[in-house]
């Protein structure tokens, strides 16, 4: 575990310093050694020559579905999918099959995780036992054998006295819980954001009610309960302005944004595209516009991929019949800089909410290249581009909504704790 | 250049069905458009009280397969029981046969006439089918890739001119 | 970012090659499909009531969702165009077992159809069908979900036509369960390119979409209100097998205030027709004496119907080139 590495004439952007230089990058037994100049005595096992390549912190995702428990052996192809992306950091949620509610299936995803010697996992422990929404699951032993934090997928448990006891549970170990701002009972039938083309496609809507609502709920529980809470994946401008106020308030509340509500709004259904049937929705322009200036003044903290791999067959089929779910883990990256560059944004900046932010959210020691850190890197080179099809995703979820296109920025090494675990070809 | 002087090549043909039709009084229907034009004329010249019946033929042409429903299609109109009719049809040019194959297809799906005749004003050869007629204004030979097309002006005369098929 | 704008429904010749909606139609091949449509009502009103067009053609009625009038009048238009048609309950067999949709298709598909006529419960799977199929079979989407039924708002506009003549100075109204109306939807599009200025939508609001007004629709929540001085209403069926959750109280509650009665129809104008997509609802949308009385034109749709959907078997038939995309 002693290989020393050095990653020279790159142009290093780590979002949590600020650091945008041209420099060498050095990493020595697993962590980041110096930036600019070796160590004395720093003799590299390994040069990495990254002129024309952009060196930053490997990409934390602080939603990817692994598809393990579930799909046996299935983890190790999403997360050679992931160092393909260029992403060290993997929160997975636990809406696995079965959940993750019990310590024996944490401990089993942990180790195959490790065997797979891909990037780093933080498993989300489930906050209801088998996600039921009815009774607490055992979130300190979870917490024991490695949970980061407590989740409840799909929507608010319809139960808010369970939730609140859930909030106050999490609270007496200063667990963090993490929330889908989603009432169910607004959503209903709906599979569309309702809105115009909802209206045209006869697509049953889901209002933006379905997100405010459940983010008033969560707010007013949180203010009688003081836990820290990360809400996932807003997707409505009104929901944006709640969460405003909350950070305003004082709250203890982060939030993240899927990259796929970054760029895309209701309209890109087209002629009923199932790989455009998300959870959340896709939405108006005036929603996406209210989300990329969430991100913009830093009410909105992070974006993930929410990475969801669907089968054909579950794609395949009528729109309001296909599983949700969009491919989302190898182009989190191109995606991340094709929004800065539509928004204008420096680099230093964009790559923060892929990076440093979430990092942050997860308290964990990675996303950024300060020396003495984990080396968690990614080298990638922001000029080539590939095409989104089925032979260039590694995953085996194909159903990517940028599917046909051309995206730009286009990984050649990752990193994990200073060992290069991905080198794409020329 | 062929000199096609159509009104007069019409006389003939009048007088051609004024000779056949002695003793008989039959009914008139023409092809859209140019047969509608000549039955029309020819129920004024012949005395011919009843209305003209019109037939669009668009539904019983053999070549569906190849280039689809026809662009124009206009409501056939048949004010008679054809159920026992004497029947004059009427076209325009008579060409391959099969416009009228079609026509009187169609005719028979209204009922089973007496007698069918044709009058045509233009006998232009290139039969694919067996049908013939010797109610014509005139015969004549053009090239293949060369249209005959008649025509009628606001005072109701008519014309021929001869048109070159384009892409062919 | 994305573009996916091209019509699935015309080959590049613009000719029509599958019919999926109303949107996308323009108006001058929508006009072609009415006066095409001309020409088959004068074959009905003949002995024989056929023509030989499709003949050596095969036409599967796919029907995923129940309907006796609808297949009956596919089925009848087909035979009259002397097409072999064959009908598929899809609703109590193969899908039933599981059989993806894609796969009944594809079974069928090895039995040499020509074309599908398909009814399915879910919005945009006639797309799915299409996109899925060889390119010589084609797809006449005979309603898909809550999003379309175009071969309804075509002998709807034919019906309008016979009627009233030009398009432009109507006042229309649409009454009723437009949130779950796939004819309501069809009808909005036909009218709208077909040029009618005054467009109206008349319900409660639980029963009115949002967007409405994006599409170019005035929305009333009052009858009167929204049927004064109409040209033409179009009563829509209460969608009771469609109607999830609690959307209205009860029938007679809504027959009080959305019910087309004689009294109501005094606000109209006084030679407005009164349409009906069928089946009616006597006593809940409209009102017996109405739907029997001189302003209704509710039994005329149906022959109208047939020779509309022999019209667009046949257009759709005669299209030879698919290549779009």
């Amino acid at each position: 575990m002693n290989s020393a590495l050095a990653i020279e004439n790159g142009r290093v952007i780590d979002p949590a310093t600020g650091l945008d230089a041209t420099a060498g990058v050095y990493i020595a037994d697993g962590r980041v050694a110096a930036i600019g100049v070796p160590p004395p005595g720093f003799a590299a096992q390994r040069v990495i020559d990254a002129r024309g390549l952009i060196v930053a912190p490997g990409l934390v995702d602080l939603c990817a579905r692994m598809r393990e428990p579930g799909a046996e052996g299935a983890l190790r192809g999403e997360m050679r999918a992931a160092l393909r992306g260029g992403v060290t950091g993997v929160v997975c949620p636990p809406d696995t099959e079965p959940p993750l509610d019990e310590p024996g299936l944490v401990r089993m995803l942990r180790q195959r995780s490790r065997e797979a010697a891909g990037a780093r996992l933080y498993p989300l422990g489930a906050l209801t036992a088998a996600l039921g929404g009815e009774t607490l699951a055992e979130m300190h032993t979870l917490a024991q054998v490695g949970c980061v934090a407590f989740c409840q997928t799909g929507a608010l448990p319809a139960n808010h006295g369970t939730l609140l006891q859930a909030l106050r549970y999490a609270r007496t170990f200063d667990l963090h819980v993490w929330l889908r701002p989603v009432d169910a009972s607004l959503v209903g039938d709906g599979v569309a954001g309702e809105g115009g083309l909802s209206a045209r496609l006869g697509l049953p809507g889901i209002g933006i009610a379905a997100e405010t609502v459940a983010l008033h709920t969560i707010f007013e529980l949180q203010r009688a309960s003081g836990t820290r809470i990360h809400i996932c994946r807003l997707s409505t401008a009104d929901g944006v302005e709640l969460v405003r106020a909350a950070k305003r308030e004082g709250l203890p509340v982060t939030a993240d944004v899927s990259m796929h509500h970054v760029h895309l709004v209701d309209q890109d259904i087209g002629y009923y595209d199932t790989n455009c049937r998300l959870d959340p929705p896709l939405r108006t322009h005036a929603d996406r516009a209210g989300i990329c200036r969430g991100l913009a003044d830093g009410t909105i903290d992070a974006v993930c991929s929410d990475h969801t791999p669907v089968s054909l067959e579950d794609k395949l089929l009528p729109f309001g019949e296909a599983r949700c779910g969009a491919s989302g883990l190898e182009t989190l990256l191109p995606l991340t800089l094709e929004w800065a560059r539509a928004h204008g944004l420096p680099l230093v900046q964009a790559l923060a909410a892929v990076t440093s932010a979430p990092a942050r959210i997860l308290a964990e020691d990675t996303g950024t290249l300060q020396p003495g850190r984990k080396a968690d890197v990614v080298v990638f080179d922001p000029q080539a581009w590939w095409i989104v099809d089925a032979e260039s995703l590694v995953s085996s979820g194909k159903n990517s909504p940028f599917a046909g296109q051309r995206l730009t920025g286009r990984v050649r090494y990752t990193l994990v704790g200073g060992e290069v675990r991905f080198e794409g070809v020329q | 250049m062929l000199d096609l002087d159509a009104e007069a090549i019409y006389f003939e043909l009048v007088r051609r069905v004024r000779e056949r039709i002695v003793g008989r009084s039959p009914r008139l229907v023409g092809v859209h458009t140019g047969g509608v034009w000549l039955a029309e004329r020819l129920r004024a010249d012949l005395h011919i009280e009843p209305e003209v019946g019109i037939l669009d033929v668009s539904f019983y042409r053999d070549d569906f397969s190849q280039s689809g429903l026809s662009r124009g299609v206009r409501p056939s109109r048949i004010p008679f029981d054809v159920e026992g009719a004497d029947i004059l049809l009427v076209d325009d040019v008579l060409n391959t046969g099969r416009t009228v194959r079609a026509a009187m297809n169609e005719l028979f799906d209204y009922g089973r006439p007496e007698r069918i005749d044709l009058a045509v004003l233009i006998d232009r050869g290139g039969r694919e089918l067996p049908v013939s007629t010797t109610l014509v204004g005139r015969t004549i030979e053009v090239p293949a890739d060369v249209s005959v097309v008649l025509s009628r002006d606001d005072d109701r005369r008519l014309h021929l001119r001869l048109e070159e098929d384009a892409g062919s | 970012m994305q573009l996916r704008s091209v019509s699935p429904q015309l080959n590049s010749e613009g000719e029509l090659h599958h019919l999926l909606s109303i949107e996308g139609l323009p108006r001058p091949l929508i006009e072609r499909i009415l006066t095409t449509a001309d020409g088959f009502i004068a074959v009905g009103t003949r002995e024989v009531k056929s023509v030989p067009l499709l003949r050596g053609r095969s036409v599967f009625n796919l029907f995923f969702e129940n309907s006796t009038r609808t297949r009956t009048t596919f089925e009848i238009a087909a035979k009259r165009l002397s097409a072999d048609v064959y009908n598929l309950n899809i609703a109590a067999s193969s899908t039933a077992k599981g059989e993806s949709l894609l796969d009944t298709i594809d079974n069928l598909t090895a039995m040499q159809a020509d074309i599908f006529v398909v009814r399915h419960s879910q919005g945009g799977a006639p797309y799915l069908i299409a996109r899925h199929l060889a390119p010589h079979v084609h797809v006449v989407n005979a309603g898909d979900g809550r999003h379309a039924h175009p071969t309804q708002a075509l002998l709807d506009l034919y019906t309008i036509r016979h009627y009233k003549g030009a398009f432009e100075p109507l006042s229309v109204a649409i009454v009723g369960d437009i949130l779950n109306s796939r004819v309501a939807r069809s009808d909005i599009h036909a009218l709208l390119t077909m040029g009618v200025s005054d467009l109206r939508a008349v319900g409660p609001l639980t029963l009115l979409p949002t967007g409405l007004e994006e599409l170019g629709v005035r929305v009333h929540t009052r009858l009167e209100e929204g049927i004064r001085n109409a040209d033409v209403i179009v009563m829509l069926r209460l969608q009771n097998e469609r109607m999830r959750g609690a959307l209205l109280p009860s029938a007679q509650e809504y027959f009080r205030n959305y019910g087309l009665t004689t009294q109501a129809l005094g606000h109209a104008k006084p030679d407005c027709i009164v349409m009906h997509p069928g089946p009616m609802n006597r006593g809940v949308e409209i009102d017996s004496t109405v739907a029997d009385g001189p302003h209704s034109v509710i039994l005329p749709q149906v022959s109208f119907g047939i020779a509309v959907r022999m019209a667009v078997l046949s257009m759709v038939a005669s299209s030879q080139r698919a290549e779009f995309r």
